[in-house]
């Protein structure tokens, strides 16, 4: 089952290097993983990424998904939901489980002292869930609860309205937790259509970090999965950004609008993602000061933060951004966004401003790496992006190669001021929506 | 010039429980030092702790603490606005800073060998910062955006506010650490600067190192860039209004339409972590968990989620870290067709029962077992461990305090939660709020 293992040095700035030895093992039962050794502290933390996630719901049936998701803690095997958790907790370890759009994740952390009693139970939980009616009734209420307070929340309201207009019939289009009436009609049989559906082994990505070995970690991924079926539901079809420049305000009565603002993006395995990556630093991201958070906030004290985020999703990509700012100053950073979006475009970025760039993010590369959940978590999503184990060498050599000239490139061509679309919730004073 | 370097030094303190490596110092200034050793990463945190938080302002500047805090990442006599987190950033670095009640703090993650960079410009900062007008007009912006942001375009953390200005009668926990609108509109730079040069003081701060580094090297380099900064002569002894005995239940109802549902929350009067006194605070963290921790196993959750299906959610909370009392919560989210009223009074069965009937001892052993593996998955936080101390230190406890804690946890015993839970679950000492979408609700 042992295939090949290899150390990683992290070169990090000068003088330190972190290493992070990532294993590629396959289990006697056929199934992959990543394994990352660490003995010092006695728990292990595994990560699960099974693809499709909520964008799997069958017609008719938005947010079973989500409600199978959470159903998953709430009684399997012989326990019911009270007996299950009690046992959970009686072992210390943790289990979280949950789903957006393309995946549907699982993150565990157990005792090494306990370890094979926790995997038994999240193995029972993830194979045999029962969802009993009243464990059903009572996690729908919560959905439903959640609901409606996502109706009343401005950031919640302006998400809802931006994808609904962009994405239309396609999952993308709608919350992954339903609506009222959907959530209220699901029944049973639908939550075992929904694991079915998603919880398949040809669809699972698993990483492991912390105390075990490739041997005890190969015969723990088969009791845990081998028992799942194979084949989950047909995945989405590939859908377009379908918003076009403008704005749409949507009434609230509340002090400060929000704004969610975004055209579309860049494919994750375009050749040119790195130079998208490094100028959405530059125009919004972490890091040093960004553009707009330079002009918006600390010139203008406008806004607590504005962010921007390339959204490279399984069959869609957008380029997004986020600010609030109060009502009567709204305007003014709509205006600053678009004048920036703009200039960003045509003049493009510096040569300083991509050297700090760079620096910032080869940098805080290796900072990642800090404890067992983190690393479990970056390996399973190296795993989703299909990247190989030693993505993580190069990777700083990917975005050390990135020229002036090809971010600027990339800046001309995928930053379009004239497609902006904002939507904005809130009495935004002198902003009304665009036809 | 460096000062007369005395240092004290206390040995190593390997923890029994825990395994984390700690060494403390204490330089001629006056200032503390806290160093956590972690080999696994060549990463460092490095953070420096004032004791002066929201609740040690003066009268009519509520909020300056957290403004000053904006304001530090501003120029000094050597950096320009701005400089100290670009260079940060430029070392491949993040950092930040918080304000709490009880203190404010800063912190710098980056690669371990640019340690020395960290304390040079977090050292600058302490006595060298230089503000404008024009800072000072542009970050009150900012700070009211930000109270926009998490307060006022939240019906929650209003009604949040509200409960705990009705909580607090007489000490600065009734005041938002943000602070109220109308007095951050007015905050100036004398506001900013007095509280400024009396706090952000080596004697009045405590710098905590965490991860690859060896503590003789971090001393000396305290020594260097901390150690040579005057302590300040005037600060004050830390003291603020003390709670009376509350001796009657107050009762408040907050009506906004942004509420989605109706909900009802009680905070009773507690005691917080004191220095060499943690028990009745180590009893309390299991009366949370025993009455609303887990709703698959808790008092609250078996018989509000459960048995009678009265409640969506239920829940308990404590914060056991406070330099002054603290506060011990519950909440219930009433089910469809549930009106508060029977919510609290279902509540309050729960309640009485609990005090009525034995401790389900099979329940505080789950809870002993979580709190005792909460220490070893704390292990690989190092970040969180540094948090532990620095907040400790601001709040009243020693070193000593927080390596007794874990220990003092595992001894908690069944009658230790009653007795405790007699002295704190009194509605005589509890402000209860009804958060409602509209009056007819309350009714």
């Amino acid at each position: 089952m042992f295939r090949f293992a290899f150390a990683l040095f992290l070169a990090l700035a000068s003088t330190a290097r972190a290493e992070v030895e990532i294993q590629e093992i396959t289990s006697p039962g056929g199934i992959d993983a990543w394994l990352v050794e660490e003995h010092s502290i006695p728990f292990v933390a595994i990560e699960i990424h099974f693809d499709g996630g909520s964008a799997l719901d069958l017609p008719g049936k938005r947010g079973a998904t989500n409600l199978m998701t959470g159903l998953i803690e709430e009684g399997s095997g012989d326990m019911d939901a009270r007996a299950f958790q009690s046992a959970r907790e009686a072992l210390a370890a943790s289990y979280e489980f949950d789903v957006y759009d393309d995946g549907l994740t699982v993150s565990a952390r157990f005792l090494t002292e306990n370890r094979d009693q926790a995997v038994d139970l999240l193995r029972q939980a993830l194979v045999d869930p029962r969802f009993d009616q009243d464990a059903l009734d009572r996690v729908r209420a919560q959905v439903l609860s959640g609901i409606a307070s996502d109706e009343k929340n401005p950031n919640r309201i302006a998400g809802r309205a931006f994808y609904s207009a962009a994405f239309g019939d396609h999952p993308y289009g709608t919350a992954d937790s339903g609506t009222v009436e959907t959530v209220t009609g699901l029944t049973r049989d639908d939550m075992f259509d929904a694991h079915r559906n998603v919880l398949v082994r040809d669809r699972a990505m698993v990483s492991a970090v912390g105390d075990i070995t490739a041997e005890d970690l190969g015969a723990l991924i088969d009791t845990l999965l081998g028992d799942l079926p194979e084949g989950g539901a047909p995945l989405p079809d590939r859908v377009d950004f379908g918003l076009t420049g403008g704005i749409t305000v949507v009434p609230y009565d509340t002090p400060q609008s929000v704004a969610l603002f975004g055209h579309s993006g860049m494919e994750r395995d375009d050749e040119d993602f790195f130079a998208a990556y490094i100028l959405n630093t530059i125009l919004g991201g972490n890091g040093p000061q960004s553009i707009l958070m330079e002009e918006v906030r600390e010139k203008r004290g406008l806004t607590y933060g504005i962010y921007t985020y390339l959204v490279p999703k399984d069959h869609t990509e957008m380029w997004l951004g986020s600010v609030a700012s109060a009502n009567d100053r709204m305007a003014d950073t709509v205006v600053l966004v678009q004048a920036e979006w703009q200039r960003i475009a045509e003049e493009g970025i510096t040569q300083d401003q991509l050297d700090a760039a760079k620096t910032y993010l080869t940098g805080a590369y290796p900072l990642r790496f800090d404890g067992n959940g983190p690393i479990a978590s970056i390996m399973v999503g190296m795993q989703v992006q299909g990247l190989p184990t030693d993505y993580v060498i190069h990777r700083n050599d990917y975005i050390n190669a990135v020229t002036l000239e090809d971010v600027n490139r990339v800046a001309a061509e995928y930053l379009r001021p004239e497609a902006l679309h904002f939507t904005i919730v809130g009495q935004p004073v002198g902003l009304e929506s665009t036809q | 010039m460096r000062r007369l370097i005395a240092a004290l030094c206390l040995a190593a303190a390997p923890l029994a429980a825990t395994g984390e490596e700690v060494t403390t110092f204490t330089l001629d200034n006056g200032m503390d030092v806290v160093v956590i050793e972690d080999h696994r990463a060549p990463v460092v945190v490095h953070m420096v702790w004032y004791r002066s938080g929201s609740a040690d302002e003066p009268p009519g500047s509520s909020g300056v603490a957290h403004f000053l805090e904006h304001l530090l990442f501003k120029a000094t006599d050597t950096m320009e606005s701005g400089e100290l987190s670009e260079v940060v950033a430029a070392n491949g670095g993040s950092d930040n800073a918080f304000t709490s009640y009880d203190y404010t703090a800063y912190f710098q993650r980056v690669a371990a060998d640019r340690l020395e960079l960290m304390m040079r410009m977090e050292a600058d900062r302490m006595n060298n910062l230089r503000l404008t007008e024009e800072d000072i007009v542009t970050e009150r912006n900012v700070i009211l955006e930000e109270r926009n942001q998490r307060t006022e375009n939240n019906a929650g953390a209003l009604a949040r506010e509200q409960l705990r200005a009705a909580q607090y009668l007489n000490h600065r926990y009734g005041l938002p650490i943000i602070g109220w609108k109308h007095e951050m509109e007015s905050l100036d730079m004398q506001d900013a600067l007095s509280f400024y040069d009396l706090y952000y003081s080596p004697n009045n701060a405590i710098l905590v190192v965490a991860g690859d580094v060896e503590p003789q090297e971090v001393l000396t380099l305290a020594e260097t860039y901390y150690g040579v900064i005057p302590p300040e002569e005037h600060l004050p002894e830390r003291f603020r209004p003390e709670e009376p005995p509350q001796t009657a239940e107050r009762r408040l109802t907050y009506v906004d339409p942004r509420v989605s549902q109706p909900y009802l929350t009680r905070s009773y009067l507690a005691p917080e972590r004191d220095a060499g006194a943690q028990e009745d605070a180590a009893a309390l963290v299991y009366l949370s968990e025993l009455l609303g921790g887990s709703p698959f196993t808790s008092a609250l959750g078996v018989a509000l989620q459960f048995d009678s299906q009265t409640a969506v959610y239920s829940g308990a909370g404590y914060d056991a870290m406070s330099l002054d009392d603290t506060t011990f919560n519950v909440t219930v989210v009433p089910a469809e067709g549930v009106t508060l009223s029977e919510a609290e009074a279902a509540m309050d069965q729960v309640i009485a029962d609990f005090l009525a009937n034995p401790i389900d001892l099979d329940q505080m052993e789950r809870i002993r077992t979580q709190l005792r593996a909460s220490e070893i998955y704390a292990l690989d936080d190092v970040e969180g461990i540094a948090r532990r101390y620095g907040a400790a230190l601001t709040q009243g406890l020693t070193i000593e305090d927080v390596q007794a804690w874990p220990g003092i946890l595992q001894a908690v015993s069944a009658e230790d939660v009653k007795a405790v839970a007699e002295k704190v679950l009194q509605r005589r000492q509890s402000v209860t709020g009804w958060i409602v979408p509209s009056e007819e609700e309350a009714l």
